[in-house]
């Protein structure tokens, strides 16, 4: 007994040890975006909110922010529409060339960022779309719907097929039941998949800064800051791109987790326990 | 007679090289109950859901009085359906799964409400009404299914299964409910089921599917004291099949030589048989007498106990008669207790001609 409760303590250890790795360099700048000193050292210089009020007092970092915002919300909404009827055709058609299709559905996010971005400057120029705020819409709709459809597929993947077939059943044309049926039930899928395409899409900066021209968003900001000079509103910024888009993620998960379970088990076979 | 309700006319259907429905020739009056039964892959399932509207015949048609209904979409039919999955829509409440027909069809909200609730009462479950539908029970959530099914009151109703997840103790009183509902409705009930016990307890008429032919279809009697062929008579019930030749072919006696013996059996006097031709004799388990000592009356043979199955107050018995046929006679159990003993020991079976069905194609 006594060795067993070892092996998990010494497991747990692990575990915590590993994951102050991952976010050690974020909790760092999270503690000395509260610094007072300008430069990082330790011992801390003091508790300060000096860098935040700098921070959003810099009107290139409120236009980064603004600028952000927009290009989230709305590629996250074109991505999730255009994810959502990628996983449908996969749902409810067969057809030849079907995985290849899946494949190049997913591609994106797989190539790297910088040979996208460049990729996307190169094409977008040639058809006069480049340098503006809608440029890095574009791009980072296509780098998102991936990860929008991946959700709703999984969503997809546990509705019972007979559901869509007896909303027909019951005088709903294909409109009516997509509607009423398949979009109520992927739900859940919909919301978290808009969430994690506005968090990909909040701190996204390699593509940004190759198609965005002066209409930079906020991470391409934090770069160019600390291309100029080392200042602590570096990390201020980043606390706040780092919370924002954690919020996001979580926000995705909880919404898949909520509603999932009770659902699928809805429709499966079991046996009656003859309340009735 | 007045042209049926449902008629399926050389209905066909083809999933490339696979036959699932082939020349389904069926007529369903208004107000009978119809099933349809037969082993899994039989095609019974793929005609339900040509008649729905979710799979398009390859061929053939299908009326719905009069009507051609292979190009309707299945929105723009009334046949709704049952299904095995229940298919209910789990975002939904129960009285809101109810109404879903009713919505679809643009009845107001208020209508909708009025008669989804009727439903409800009449099925005994009202009270759920604002439940999701995953927090009922199994014959709960059955009873939603039909109401949901029967709120447009459709002339047809399509039952896929319905029962098959369903412990035994509640099939045997959704079977009672659902037959007490049709003839209180006066609407036609088809029903699809790979039970017999299911499909005999319910059904004015049986259709036997296999192979995606049609084998069979009358009343459940019929095709259990009469099978048409050799697939029903193994199908239905509990037969035994002797093959043999005819021996001696005199108006309604047949005399037909087996593996086992000559046996007498009364034909039916549709088409005269020719002496030597092939035939097989059904024998139905439970028209098969058994006794200690001689018997002199009807088809006589000897045969020794090799087993003993036993199903509440009815033992089956195999019968070792020789010639590597082995019969099953379907006994009470009091009648065995007379028997004593019987494992292992040699009986007299018996059984009268007019218990016989012959069939000609064996």
């Amino acid at each position: 007994m006594m060795s067993g409760r070892l092996v998990t303590l010494a497991l747990r250890t692990y575990l915590a040890l590993a994951l102050l790795l991952v976010f050690a360099p974020i909790i760092t700048s999270f503690i000395y975006s509260f610094d007072a000193d300008k430069y990082a050292a330790f011992p801390w210089g003091g508790f300060s909110t000096r860098w935040y009020g700098e921070a959003l007092a810099d009107p290139d970092v409120a236009k980064g922010f603004h600028n952000t915002i927009i290009v989230a919300v709305t590629s996250a909404l074109i991505a999730t529409a255009i994810g959502f009827a990628t996983a449908y055709t996969d749902y409810r058609y067969r057809f030849f060339g079907k995985n290849a299709y899946l494949a190049l559905a997913l591609l994106p996010p797989t190539i790297p960022a910088i040979i996208l971005g460049l990729a996307m400057l190169v094409f977008l120029s040639r058809v006069g779309l480049s340098g503006a705020l809608h440029s890095i819409i574009i791009c980072h709709v296509v780098y998102s719907i991936p990860f929008a459809m991946a959700l709703i597929r999984l969503r997809l993947g546990q509705m019972d097929r007979d559901l869509e077939a007896a909303a027909w059943n019951l005088g709903a044309s294909e409109w009516h039941a997509l509607r009423e049926v398949v979009l109520p039930f992927t739900l859940p899928a919909i919301l978290a998949a808009l969430f994690l395409a506005m968090a990909v899409s909040f701190d996204e900066y390699a593509i940004a800064w190759f198609v965005s021209g002066f209409s930079e968003t906020l991470p391409v900001r934090i770069l160019m800051l600390l291309q100029r000079e080392v200042s602590p509103k570096v990390n201020a910024i980043g606390s706040l791109v780092f919370i924002v888009s954690m919020t996001l993620v979580l926000v995705a998960q909880v919404m898949l987790v909520m509603r999932a379970p009770s659902q699928a088990a809805a429709n499966g076979p079991r046996q009656g326990a003859g309340r009735g | 007679m007045a042209e049926p309700l449902l008629v399926l006319e050389r209905l066909e259907k083809r999933y490339g090289g696979l036959v699932a429905v082939q020349s389904l020739d069926l007529a369903i009056a208004a107000g009978e109950f119809i099933a349809i039964m037969g082993p899994s892959g039989c095609g019974k399932t793929t005609t339900l859901r040509m008649i729905a509207g979710l799979e398009r015949p390859s061929g053939g048609e299908i009326r719905l009085r009069g009507r051609r209904l292979n190009e309707i979409a299945p929105w723009q039919r009334d046949t709704p359906m049952v299904w095995q999955s229940l298919a209910l829509f789990p975002f939904l409440s129960v009285v809101k799964n109810v109404e879903f027909g009713l919505k679809m069809r643009g009845i107001v909200a208020g209508e909708r409400r009025r008669r989804a609730m009727k439903w409800l009462e009449r099925l005994g479950i009202a009270h759920y009404r604002d439940r999701p539908v995953d927090k009922l029970s199994g014959g709960e959530r059955q009873r939603v299914a039909l109401a949901r099914a029967l709120v447009t009151e459709p002339e047809i109703l399509l039952l896929d299964e319905p029962l098959a997840a369903l412990d035994a103790n509640l099939v045997v009183r959704m079977q009672a409910e659902l037959k007490q509902l049709q003839q209180q409705l006066g609407i036609t009930f088809c029903h699809v089921t790979h039970s017999q016990s299911e499909a005999f307890a319910m059904a004015d008429r049986v259709v036997i599917m296999s192979e995606g032919r049609l084998q069979q279809a009358g009343p459940p009697r019929e095709v259990y004291r009469a099978p048409a062929n050799r697939f029903v008579a193994e199908f239905v019930g509990a037969n035994n099949i002797l093959d043999g030749t005819v021996a001696e072919a005199t108006g309604e006696r047949v005399r037909v030589d087996t593996g086992i013996g000559a046996f007498d059996v009364r034909a039916a006097p549709t088409r005269p048989l020719a002496k030597g031709a092939k035939v097989a004799l059904v024998i139905s388990a439970d028209q098969v007498n058994v006794a200690a000592g001689p018997a002199a009356e009807g088809n006589v043979v000897t045969g020794t106990v090799i087993g003993e199955e036993f199903v509440g107050a009815f033992v089956t018995l195999h019968v070792d008669l020789g010639g590597g046929t082995v019969f099953r006679v379907q006994l009470q159990q009091h009648a065995l207790d007379k028997l004593g003993s019987v494992q292992g020991k040699s009986l007299t079976v018996t059984w009268k001609p007019e218990h016989a069905v012959l069939l000609s194609n064996a």
